[in-house]
């Protein structure tokens, strides 16, 4: 087993031990020599999951990932929802003991099922159970292609503790199966030149990119498109899709854009119909809220998406129903090739004019957002709880000269790092959770962390503290395997989304919100007591400092954890942030 | 009590007895600063980038807003936020100074 398992590269296993792989288990750290891969000793199996994650959005190759088949499966599920969601590949091994004869009675019984993988069918591309050491190779092999085929997804294995055990007798007659990578689906030919007119035709063109960058060479290729249309170009940061220093990065303007365009080509989106509709949460209409078309009638959709090639019913992930009218099954990156193609050879000369002016249009517009935003971040400048633009920009101010990447989200600290921040490299940021579980953040910094440490990157991540509470013990993984991160904690002290849900709810039922002892509705903040995260942090190991309240204090503090991490160790500052 | 003719309180009324400081606890009482931040500066995720503060808009508007909008700020009415908090609150975001120019402050330097 081991054998297969380094055949395909695999470099580590984070994993938290359990005895229903304690074959396989032995097998990696003593006849594997715990190298390629190495064991990752993690204290929950869902840090296990998003360390691998967010590995993987920097690596590009996925991890393996042993659990208990169902209690260690159970805490991994929602990582590996959050995974599905993010279209990310995890191959996710649970061990299983089958034969009810044979297997010990108690805890060994409790944890093992006839069919562990029905936990997770509904989020994982491809699961298997197999029953003898070939039909192990044949599985792996065919799990890793199909988590590595667009769309990326996360994979499973039921594993029989008894086939791990197993004496071997044969060894010679064992062979491990060639992986060779499948060519990813592309959109169909006559769609791409069908969609390629529509574009060149187009006054008001506009490109919407979501999880569409798998590589640095999605990246280039979309800036190649945008420049042959002088479209402009809306990311919503499924990935680090479009460089926001080019002149077409137009997220600022992105409703009105999307409000006056003729043609939108939407590239792997999560929800194209909320990316041109609107909902809004009040209420009306018994209970369903406000539902706002936001294109002209006569807008033309464009999709290309590999996704509607492995959608399942269950889980709601595929969002609202859109009508699109040319829609491609394909995995957008791999299309686009074609596409610019399609595009350089529809465009008549009498357009070159028009296109330039378009540019001209767009390089002013995207400097006054520069401005405006510049101007926004202002607001709130010297406040304490220190804002949330104050300390993107005291990080950044410490980190600008060193080959940084930005490993946790930014959503919920107003994006400031995406909007501020020079980002025109593909692992500047790795975009969210997928999902939306929490608990994704801080396992998946750490994950990425340890991908970028072989590229000798400064890793940051803003670290929600809600988010932390969920598995904080990834902090003692991050030391003890020597992974450099800095953790910034954007500490608001609340479950802040709950503290405004349940605000909405109060005042829309006409009640005064009961606050308790707290300043937010009883049940979503974290105060009375207050969490020290600095002490959390040094609990575990970590260089840590904080709690700041003052902005004042940052640069500082800042400036002494980037030396320690530069040094190789993580490093965490706990700073109180305004709420957003 | 002087009815204006937007049909809500005249602000006049309010103004001698506004308080600034119970504005303050108001506002935070009442859930304001969840969405706008401690001190009126909003959110892109929240508020849609709009500020309250500093410099809010007309006390009319502002109350008006209040008791009726029905996007994505609940209203509050009468019953749960009375006149005279709503105008304390008005005399806290009144209260709020400007932020130093963007060009002064060396990390926002383009």
């Amino acid at each position: 087993m081991v054998d297969v398992i380094k055949s395909l590269g695999i470099e580590y296993v984070p994993s938290n031990p359990a005895q229903s792989f304690r074959g396989l288990h032995e097998s990696l750290i003593d006849y594997g020599g715990n190298k390629k891969p190495e064991f990752l000793t993690c204290t929950h199996e869902e840090s296990s999951v998003a360390m691998a994650h967010g590995h993987f959005k920097i690596a590009g190759k996925p991890l393996l990932v042993l659990c208990h088949g169902t209690v260690g499966l159970q805490h991994a599920a929602m990582a590996i929802y959050n995974a599905w969601c993010d279209r990310v590949p995890v191959i996710v091994i649970g061990g299983t003991d089958l034969d009810a004869a044979k297997r010990p009675p108690g805890v060994p019984t409790f944890h093992s099922a006839q069919d562990i993988n029905a936990l997770v069918r509904d989020f994982t591309k491809w699961d298997d159970q197999p029953v003898s050491l070939p039909h192990f190779a044949q599985s792996f092999v065919r799990a890793y292609k199909m988590a590595m085929t667009p769309p990326h997804e996360p994979v499973a294995i039921a594993l029989d503790c008894a086939l791990q055990e197993q004496t071997l007798h044969d060894r010679a007659g064992l062979k491990i199966p060639r992986y060779v990578p499948t060519a990813p689906p592309q959109g169909d030919m006559n769609a791409v030149r069908e969609a390629a007119r529509v574009l060149v035709d187009a006054e008001r063109p506009v490109i919407v990119a979501d999880k569409y960058a798998r590589t640095a060479e999605g990246v280039k290729l979309l800036v190649q498109l945008a420049e042959a249309l002088q479209a402009p170009v809306i990311d919503q940061k499924g990935r680090m899709n479009f460089p926001n220093t080019h002149h077409l990065f137009q997220n600022a303007r992105g409703q009105a854009l999307i409000r006056e365009a003729d043609v939108i080509l939407g590239l792997e989106l999560s929800d194209y119909w909320a990316t041109v509709n609107a909902y809004i949460d009040n209420g009306d209409n018994d209970g369903v809220g406000l539902q706002e078309s936001h294109i002209k009638p006569s807008a033309r959709l464009i999709s290309i998406s590999s996704i509607a090639l492995n959608t399942k019913s269950n889980y709601q992930d595929f969002q609202r129903f859109q009508v699109v009218d040319i829609d491609m099954a394909g995995d957008a990156e791999a299309t686009l090739p074609a596409l610019i193609d399609a595009v350089k050879q529809a465009l008549p000369t009498n357009r070159a004019a028009s296109i330039e002016a378009r540019g001209a249009s767009m390089k002013k517009a995207w400097a006054e957002a520069r401005d405006r935003t510049r101007e926004a971040a202002s607001y709130a400048w010297d406040a304490s709880p220190v804002s949330t633009a104050r300390l993107a920009m005291e990080v950044y101010a410490q980190i600008k000269d060193l080959d940084w990447s930005s490993v946790g989200g930014d959503r919920q600290l107003s994006s400031w790092p995406t909007r501020l921040w020079p980002m025109d490299k593909h692992y500047h940021h790795i975009g969210g959770p997928g999902g939306y579980g929490i608990g994704y953040n801080a396992p998946a910094a750490v994950g990425a962390a340890l991908a970028n440490r072989a590229q000798g990157r400064f890793s940051i991540n803003f670290q929600p503290d809600g988010d932390m509470m969920f598995g904080p013990g990834v902090l003692w993984t991050a030391v003890k395997h020597q992974i450099p991160l800095l953790s910034v904690m954007h500490n608001n002290r609340a479950y802040h989304q709950e503290s405004m849900h349940v605000q909405r709810m109060s005042s829309r039922r006409n009640r005064v919100a009961s606050l308790g002892q707290d300043i937010a509705p009883i049940g979503t903040r974290l105060e009375n007591p207050t969490i020290d995260y600095a002490k959390l942090a040094s609990s575990m190991g970590l260089w840590s400092a904080g709690p700041i309240t003052d902005p004042g204090e940052l640069a500082p503090v800042l400036k002494k954890a980037v030396q320690v991490v530069k040094a190789g160790e993580p490093a965490l500052v706990d700073v109180v942030t305004q709420p957003r | 009590m002087r009815i204006g003719d937007a049909g809500r309180p005249d602000r006049a009324e309010f103004c001698l007895a506004a308080s600034a400081e119970r504005g303050k606890a108001a506002y935070i009482q009442n859930g304001c600063w969840q969405c706008h931040g401690t001190v009126g500066q909003g959110s892109i995720m929240t508020s849609g980038g709009k500020r309250i503060a500093p410099d809010p808009m007309p006390w009319e508007a502002f109350s008006s807003f209040v008791r009726s909008t029905n996007r994505t700020m609940p209203p509050y009415s009468e019953a749960i936020l009375s006149d005279g908090d709503l105008a304390d609150i008005y005399a806290y975001l009144q209260l709020i100074p400007k932020p130093p120019d963007a060009n002064s402050l060396p990390l926002l330097k383009p």
